[in-house]
């Protein structure tokens, strides 16, 4: 069922936001012809600007739909994004600064370039990129989830073989349509408003909702005692999954594209200082799964105003229909919906643009002209996104969070050449390789054999696992953990063997390019603003 | 894992700050139980909230320590 009120407010916010980002994009073009400086704006973006393309990076359909959803399944268990966002902005400070520097030194735009000048090894470089291309395609499957979970709250949907998948077409064509013509200017130029909506919603519904049912505490009361702390096999879960979310929110493309196009490595210092802001937003929201449990949402059984909610994903909808007039339904929708749809951009676009420099260029046409990178990227990204629907059809996750922890588990195996890489270079880079592909193999065997085996256990059982089951470790021993990071632990080991055969045998380690200097952040301010506003992959 | 040369020691003691902001909330132990409560807030959930600010003020601190005595060493 349709309500027409909220349809138009968010039809009318959708096309106010998208459009703003659109015709501003046009509005300067011609500062955009290189692929190069397409998402770095030549290194000059200052606190503010940064502060919202970091942020982006957590404020998506994971904080307002799958975080919410897993607490509200799992209860306590799935408050662990809440850690995940605390612990993630030390290692920022720490670690990131020496990625700016040596990137800005050398002009590296993604990951996969500072591997191969550090490594010299364009094999570590295109595993370190296409890894990062297939772990950004279930993240984008989650924002797709996000925006067709709130398509279908509208009422756009049916029950016939081709209406029932209508939200999820409608959400994929919106998001195609949108990269394909405007790049990623208008994602960065409608951070602002984009944010400013979403805060206005946020704030509504956390004061709100909980003076609906009576206050926190009660809010609290009415959640079973079960959910509201861990049982013992959880707390090893609980930890690994915040450790290795933490550790894989900064390897990914679009994560770096926001850290690389800084302007010093003192705002990116600034920035973790700044952002937990964000991190006590995402807890409140989280705190949504138990505001639906006290509001008596249920899966298959509840419906609001026509609206019937089918599973844990649904439940964040149904509580803002429940409490809101039409009209802030419409503006609580509209930013959801854009706060899925902008990241979900900007990810598919970092994703090409690593394609189309590490692996199109590197390896097929390494004289191609910026026209040609610009044109493969374009249609790269339509690809990549391609490749998230996939995700959502054929990788029978049991909740939309799974996902997000999906692309985690591969990414995290990147990790020994970009993070430990800017330490040392003791590692081989023969050895990288061989750890990577063993994380690699390792990780998605577990994946498959997890999900098999958690089946209709639900939830983010499907992405972690018993270490008893797995014969590494005495069966009595029940350590439950993520498996990113215990795919990670298998990488480092294999690196590490593999580094001191290698390294006895003297095998060749290459050149290294970058010298110790290089990483030094003297807190010195990039010099030359290349060009004045982001680029996009595609302009004429 | 050692930071490098500019600032020297100082800077990198300082960064010790933020190591209690990472470690606590992998030591779940600490803060698995609902009592004490908060205002009718499961100590669980309130202790998780509180770091958020601690991890915050401990960056912020550092953050204020280190940008001023990296710039003599700046080239």
């Amino acid at each position: 069922m349709i309500n027409w009120t909220t349809l138009g407010i968010f039809i009318a916010l959708f096309l106010l936001v998208t459009v703003i980002g659109f015709v501003a994009s046009r509005w300067r073009r011609g500062d955009m012809q290189e692929l190069n400086e397409w998402g770095l704006g030549g290194r000059r973006f200052g606190t503010t600007i940064t502060w919202f393309l970091l942020g982006g990076d957590l404020y998506t359909a994971y904080t307002f739909i799958a975080v919410p959803a897993a607490v509200f399944a799992a209860g306590a268990y799935g408050f662990f994004a809440v850690p995940y966002t605390i612990i993630v902005y030390p290692l920022v400070f720490v670690v990131m600064p020496r990625l700016w520097a040596v990137s800005k030194k050398h002009g590296y735009i993604t990951t996969a370039d500072f591997v191969k000048g550090r490594f010299d090894s364009r094999w570590l470089a295109l595993a370190v990129s296409a890894t990062g291309i297939l772990a950004t395609m279930p993240y984008i499957a989650l924002q797709l989830v996000g925006m067709q979970t709130i398509i279908g709250a509208l009422g756009i949907t049916g029950t016939t073989t081709l209406t029932k998948d209508l939200p999820l077409i409608i959400a994929f064509i919106i998001l195609a349509v949108y990269t394909y013509s405007s790049g990623l200017r208008a994602p960065a130029l409608i951070a602002l408003v984009k944010d400013l909506l979403i805060y206005i919603a946020v704030i509504a519904i956390i004061i709100v909702v909980p003076l609906n049912l009576g206050g926190f505490g009660a809010m609290f009361k009415a959640v079973p005692a079960a959910k509201l702390t861990l049982s013992a096999p959880l707390v090893n879960q609980y930890w690994t999954l915040a450790l290795g979310s933490a550790l894989a929110l900064f390897l990914y493309p679009h994560s770096i594209t926001g850290v690389l196009s800084s302007k010093s490595g003192n705002v990116v210092k600034r920035n973790a200082a700044l952002l937990p802001a964000y991190s006590m937003v995402l807890a409140l929201l989280a705190l949504i799964g138990f505001m639906a449990i006290a509001d008596k949402i249920a899966p298959t059984k509840t419906v609001v105003n026509g609206f019937h909610v089918m599973t844990a994903n649904d439940v964040v909808p149904a509580l803002i229909m429940k409490n809101f007039d039409p009209w802030f339904v419409g503006v609580a929708f509209a930013a959801i919906a854009i706060g899925a749809l902008v990241p979900a951009a900007v990810m598919s676009i970092a994703a090409s643009n690593t394609f189309t420099r590490n692996i199109y260029k590197e390896f097929f046409r390494p004289n191609a002209s910026n026209r040609e990178e610009s044109e493969v990227a374009k249609v790269v990204s339509l690809f990549v996104k391609a490749g998230a629907l996939a995700f959502i059809f054929f990788v029978p996750v049991q909740n939309a969070l799974d996902f997000q922890l999906l692309g985690g588990i591969w990414v995290l195996q990147t990790l020994p050449p970009v993070i430990l890489g800017l330490y040392t270079r003791w590692f081989h880079r023969w050895g990288l390789l061989i750890g990577w592909a063993a994380g690699m193999v390792g990780s998605s065997y577990l994946v498959s054999y997890a999900t098999n085996a958690a089946n209709s256990k639900g939830l983010i059982n499907a992405l972690t696992i018993t270490h008893s089951q797995f014969s590494m470790i005495d069966p009595a021993v029940p350590f439950k953990a993520y498996i990113g990071v215990v795919g990670l632990l298998l990488n480092l080991v294999v690196t590490v063997v593999f580094s001191l055969i290698f390294n006895a045998l003297r095998v060749s380690n290459g050149k290294d390019a970058t010298v110790t200097a290089d990483y030094a952040d003297t807190g010195e301010e990039s010099a030359v603003a290349i060009s004045s506003t982001l680029v996009q992959p595609a302009e004429e | 894992m050692a930071t490098q040369p500019t600032g020297g020691r100082a800077r990198q003691l300082w960064l010790l700050l933020l190591v209690p902001a990472v470690i606590v909330p992998l030591i779940v132990p600490i803060y698995n139980s609902v009592n004490p409560e908060l205002a009718g807030i499961p100590f669980f959930y309130w202790f998780q909230f509180l770091w958020i600010i601690v991890s915050s003020v401990l960056i912020g601190i550092v953050y204020f320590a280190v940008r001023d005595r990296q710039t003599p060493t700046s080239k």
